[in-house]
């Protein structure tokens, strides 16, 4: 309840203000940028003067104002989907079938007919713009008989059709390329620079994506334009003139300057877009510098200690991380209010809240990897154990895994990722919390489909399926996809491989059946194996597990540096030193991390290095988390030992840390 | 205000600087010299004859072959390929027999125009016509960088390692402690102009070469001397390149790159391979980088006579146009509030100073009007046994220790007269109540060996330890005993004993030459 009541008023005060600074700064610029697609939209190369005046009469008429009415109503609209699917966690999906899952997910379908919808509204208004030949939906014309009657203007079809089109593969290639996410800069910079530096980008990106979708969409006219015109035609009342080329033909689209005006209505639409998306991302990140204490009670839970500490919602969470990484780097006052101590009783709470706070995030870090590469590894052994019917090579399970959690008749297991474990909420994401990137969850309606078939052999050839429903027979599944099973998503500490391994000897014992088990699915394996399409969706895309397990590594990346560059700031600031108790807990904390990192990265496809792509509205800062978090928390432990010297043999620790803290100290990590 | 002139007169012929120790700095011959510098392990040499040089460039092997007719079509493909649109253009110009007369006459006239507006561009940035090779040796801090064995020379700024650029391309790795020197080269490393060490990093080294810029990871236990190319990380951008600065945040999160032809500074967060474009109009390109040791400032200097002084924190940036040339080096004093500049065509440092009010959460810090001049080093004649040796002019590079008592500057000299050397001029300096500059003399190296490039040790214990890379291939560290006025010292050991002020022999050193006055 408290915490819901917190989230209400940063997301009222706060995020729907900057939303809507957005969005109204947004619709300001719609004017400038209608006026220099009229005057590219009418221009023609032999008579300049003309298309000026032409423009100048066009942007004072009736129609071009209502057009624009409809345009700044479409950009609220693009305003308002922002909002509301925004995240500054990724979705990634691990697998070609799950981002077949994101992409036929009913919430992605209503937000794929918005644009849609949109983008016919815009392709309309472009149509009235450009004018001419494109203007109208139907013309009077007369049959070949003479009578008078109305027919359709395919032109203005073809627009209206080609705005739908960039809509909707715009909604698609936003599901792909995660342009929901919002990422932080590492370099703060005032709104209007920013915009300026972004500006060339968003003209090069809409541009160029423009481009490929109408490119595309000229394909899929071609061969299925006769269906829309047909439905049109009869819904409409509208008759084809029989007089007039029909357009889905190679002749009727191959003409340059129908094609021009179909790139440049997809560039002036996704442009127009890609401001809005642009203009929310950079007022959403901006910095918001929260109180560090106060003496008023109501402002108390809107202080920087109460804030990290709320789960919900996650934007809060980061502005407030982001906070603190900037006072402890650049405010010695504020840090000053970190280091105090409370007025009566002389408790340290600012500190012990924030460091508490920090040290939680790093730790739950440094749980997941070390529950990941718990499950990689106890895979790998489960395989050297096996009995005889799981006798395969390893580089056919690796093949094969893909098809192996789905086989396995679980339907009660939860399936949870990496990812999933810690708690991962999409700021108005639909998306339930077992909505696993790795396994689209079987009862959810969209999976459903290619789920159930999937899974359907496997229920029919076991017969004895719900008496064989032990987690013994579970857990030998070898887990290539290294996903944690129901015990580590209650919150009980990840089985060793102990505790595995012995219950396997068990159950090989009353074999009969689980080996019947077996043999069926390794029969069903094989047999689905072979085939290329399921190969090709159920296979794991290389490095996704990882760059899930540091989706939202961001936070811990503001944690350490907060927490290093106040640890720095206390060596000459910290009047009571109140940093010194904490100083053995972050030092073993961050050196535990730094051990699950470095383990971490030693696993194949951990320490790829993903492409980089400029030319991409769609940010990919996500998939470079893991090495920032790497350079981070190095950066974080030398400046602190750099800091602090030989001084820091006086702390209490461990002989095995202090041997790692040894190497810092001689600078040979 | 002729500064020089205080300076005690340089060393005769054969003599070198040894180190200054009593507020003095002694010499000592050659041959004694070069017994001492080769026991010390940090003292190298190398010769050009060592290295092995590209003899010929790589464009220049098509006149040995005959000249052999292919079609216009795969002439232009050629051309295409190798010279991009003006290397089709003139090669359609060049056959005009072979196209539709309409054709060679227009790709004539657009090759005229393009030519026509590149002049024009030009004579705005005339830097931009040099070729790369040029371009880096016009704005390099090293003296005469083209001819130069060491290229660029980079101390660890927590240990006692060193990474050199040679003029063989390669980059070698020194650590006293460890018996491996890696030798780290790679397929794009060419023509390195700057190295910079990653702060609070073990491992990770910044190249700026020509098209690009390389962060190898160099793990100092490794006991590999060829670390692979994979070790290396290439970040690289259009439009930027030749990469001429390079300067690491001193937290060691951010890396900004420069480059002459690219308006654009770049901010790189190294670990995610991301940047970001700071773009400002107006300069045409910036040349040299120095952040300020607390990370609050950095200097940002272009190839037309402005420079820029960005603050870190916002990224907002203070234009300061120059009367005469462009910024040709600056550096900072460590607590990042004063600014010392030198300008091209000048003789003197300018300083600039930079006060940031506590507490106030205003990014913008208030900066002063004008740059005031704290130092002049017009040229001056000394009379010596060997002749008249003339010290001053145009100044190359400063640099300045990191505790703010020895500034050295490198004057230019000319490279045409013998007795004009160029010559490193040692100041001693103090910043703190006020800023003031006082005489402490010359470094001079072998004879025949002119100083091309020096840096301060980030953290020797007994004062300052200053390297210089000498035209034969030579690296030399000159130390400067003394104890620093700020922090109280007790009971150093390895540093010489101290005598008493009132036994210094000449009373040069007591003249100041530049005390702040307080306002």
């Amino acid at each position: 309840m408290f915490s819901a009541e917190q989230s209400c008023w940063f997301v009222r005060k706060v995020i729907c203000w900057r939303a809507a600074a957005s969005i109204a700064w947004a619709v300001l610029l719609l004017p400038p940028t209608t006026s220099v697609f009229v005057i590219l939209g009418g221009f023609s190369l032999f008579h300049p003067i003309q298309t000026i005046s032409e423009c100048l009469t066009l942007i004072g008429s009736a129609s071009a104002m209502l057009s624009l009415i409809l345009l700044c109503g479409v950009i609220l609209m693009v305003g308002f989907l922002n909002l509301e699917y925004y995240t500054v966690i990724p979705t990634i999906a691990c697998s070609r079938i799950a981002l077949l899952g994101q992409l036929l997910h009913p919430h992605q379908f209503v937000n794929s007919l918005a644009h849609c919808i949109m983008g016919v509204i815009v392709a309309g208004c472009c149509a009235v713009i450009i004018g001419g030949r494109y203007e109208t939906l139907g013309y009077p014309c007369t049959q070949t008989d003479g009578s008078p009657q109305m027919c359709l203007n395919e032109y203005h079809l073809l627009l209206l059709l080609a705005g739908a089109f960039v809509g909707f593969s715009h909604s698609l290639s936003g599901v792909i390329h995660n342009m929901n996410y919002v990422s932080f800069h590492a370099v703060q910079q005032y709104k209007y620079l920013r915009f300026k530096g972004s500006l060339p980008l968003v003209v090069k990106c809409s541009a160029t994506q423009a481009l490929y979708s109408i490119r595309n969409y000229i394909v899929v006219y071609l061969f299925l334009g006769y269906i829309p015109r047909a439905w049109i035609c009869k819904t409409l009342d509208l008759h084809l003139n029989s007089s007039v080329h029909p357009l889905d033909t190679v002749t009727g689209l191959l003409d340059l300057s129908l094609f021009y005006h179909l790139w440049i209505s997809a560039t002036f639409l996704l442009f127009t877009w890609y401001i809005t998306l642009l203009l929310f991302r950079i007022f959403v990140t901006e910095v918001y510098s929260f109180p560090v204490q106060s003496s008023f009670t109501d402002v108390a839970i809107q202080c920087l200690p109460k804030v990290l500490t709320d789960k919900q919602p996650v934007i809060l969470k980061f502005l407030a991380l982001q906070d603190l990484a900037l006072l402890s780097q650049h405010s010695p006052s504020r840090r000053a209010e970190v280091f105090s101590l409370s007025q009566p009783g002389g408790h340290p709470h600012n500190w012990n809240a924030i460091s508490k706070e920090c040290l939680s995030l790093l730790a739950d870090l440094t749980q997941r990897l070390v529950a990941y590469h718990d499950t990689v590894q106890t895979n790998g052994r489960a395989k050297s154990l096996s009995t005889g019917s799981e006798r395969k090579t390893s580089s056919e399970t690796s093949v094969t895994s893909g098809t192996e959690d789905l086989m396995s008749p679980r339907p009660n297991l939860l399936m949870k990722t990496p990812a999933s474990v810690f708690s991962r909420s999409i700021v108005g994401g639909p998306l339930s919390p077992l909505t696993a990137p790795f396994t689209p969850d079987l009862n959810s309606p969209f999976a459903s489909p290619a789920m159930r078939r999937l899974t359907a052999p496997a229920e029919q050839c076991s017969p004895w399926h719900g008496s064989v429903q032990s987690p013994h027979i579970m857990r030998r599944v070898p887990k290539l996809w290294s996903t944690s099973t129901d015990s580590q998503s209650n919150g009980s500490p990840p089985p060793s491989p102990a505790s595995v391994l012995s219950p396997k000897q068990e159950s090989s014992k009353p074999s009969l059946l689980a080996l019947f088990l077996q043999n069926r699915k390794e029969q069903v394996k094989h047999f689905l194996g072979k085939r290329v399409l399921i190969m090709y969706l159920f296979n794991k895309l290389p490095e996704a597990s990882s760059q899930a397990l540091f989706a939202d590594s961001q936070a811990h990346i503001w944690a350490l540096e907060g927490l290093s560059y106040l640890v720095e700031a206390s060596f000459s600031e910290d009047q009571f030193g109140v940093v010194q108790t904490a100083l053995p807990s972050i030092l073993s904390c961050m050196l535990v991390l730094q051990e699950a990192v470095d383990r971490h990265f030693k696993l194949p496809h951990a320490s790829s290095k993903p492409v980089r792509s400029t030319s991409s509205m769609g940010e990919s800062s996500y998939k470079t988390l893991r090495f920032a978090l790497r350079a981070t928390l190095k950066t974080a432990i030398y400046r602190i030992t750099t800091t602090f010297g030989d001084h820091l043999n006086a702390v209490q620790m461990s002989a095995e840390h202090r041997k790692r803290l040894q190497q810092f100290l001689e600078y040979k990590e | 205000m002729c500064s020089l002139a205080l300076f005690p007169p340089p060393l005769p012929s054969g003599q070198t600087t040894l180190c200054e120790s009593n507020n003095q700095l002694l010499s000592g011959f050659n041959t004694e010299d070069r017994l001492k510098q080769d026991s010390s392990p940090l003292s190298l040499y190398f010769p050009r004859e060592s290295l092995k040089l590209h003899s010929r460039t790589e464009s220049s092997s098509k006149a040995a072959f005959l000249d052999h007719s292919e079609t216009l079509w795969m002439r232009s493909a050629a051309a295409w390929r190798d010279g991009g649109f003006k290397g089709l253009l003139n090669e359609i110009t060049n056959s005009h027999t072979e196209v539709p007369k309409w054709l060679s006459v227009s790709s004539g006239c657009t090759l005229a125009l393009l030519r026509r507006f590149s002049s024009f561009h030009g004579s705005l940035f005339p830097h931009l016509t040099l070729s790369c090779e040029d371009m880096i040796a016009e704005f390099s801090q090293v003296l005469n960088w083209s001819d130069c064995v060491v290229r660029a020379f980079a101390w660890h700024p927590h240990t006692d390692k060193f990474a050199v650029a040679l003029l063989d391309d390669s980059i070698k790795i020194y650590n006293p402690k460890s018996a491996t020197t890696p030798t780290l080269k790679h397929r794009l490393q060419k023509s390195v102009v700057a190295v910079q060490w990653k702060p609070l990093c073990a491992s990770a080294l910044a190249v700026a070469c020509q098209n690009c810029l390389l962060i190898w990871h160099v793990d100092p236990c490794s006991l590999s001397t060829r670390p692979s190319s994979g070790c290396a990380q290439v970040l690289s951008l259009p439009g930027h390149s030749p990469v001429a600065s390079i300067a690491w945040s001193p937290n060691g999160s951010l890396l900004v790159s420069a480059s002459p032809v690219d308006t654009a500074m770049i901010v790189w967060d190294v670990a995610a391979e991301s940047c970001v474009e700071l773009q400002r109009v107006g300069g045409g390109g910036v040349t040299f980088l120095s952040w300020s040791p607390d990370g609050s400032h950095l200097l940002a200097s272009t190839p037309s006579a402005l420079f820029r002084v960005w603050e870190t924190r916002m990224w907002t940036c203070e234009r300061w146009p120059c009367l005469k040339g462009r910024c040709q080096s600056g550096c900072w004093s460590p607590d990042g509030s004063r600014l010392l500049f030198t300008v091209q065509g000048e003789p003197v440092i300018y300083s600039l100073t930079f006060t940031e009010t506590p507490g106030v959460t205003t990014c913008t810090s208030k900066g002063p009007q004008a740059a005031a001049v704290v130092a002049d080093l017009s040229e001056t004649t000394f009379n010596t046994p060997d002749g008249d040796i003339i010290v001053g002019g145009e100044i190359q590079s400063l640099a300045w220790d990191p505790r703010g008592e020895r500034l050295a500057v490198l004057l230019k000299g000319d490279p045409q007269a013998a007795a004009r050397p160029p010559m490193i001029a040692v100041f001693k300096t103090r910043t703190k109540p006020i800023f003031e500059l006082l005489p402490c003399g010359f470094v001079q190296g072998e004879p025949g060996a002119e100083p091309r490039l020096m840096q301060f040790h980030p953290n020797f214990q007994h004062g300052a330890l200053l390297t210089v890379c000498w035209s034969n291939g030579r690296i030399t560290h000159v130390p400067f005993y003394f104890l620093s006025a700020g922090i109280p010292h007790f009971g150093l050991d390895g540093s010489p004993s101290l005598q008493r002020p009132q036994e210094r022999p000449a009373d040069y050193a007591n003249q100041s030459l530049f005390t702040e006055l307080i306002s």
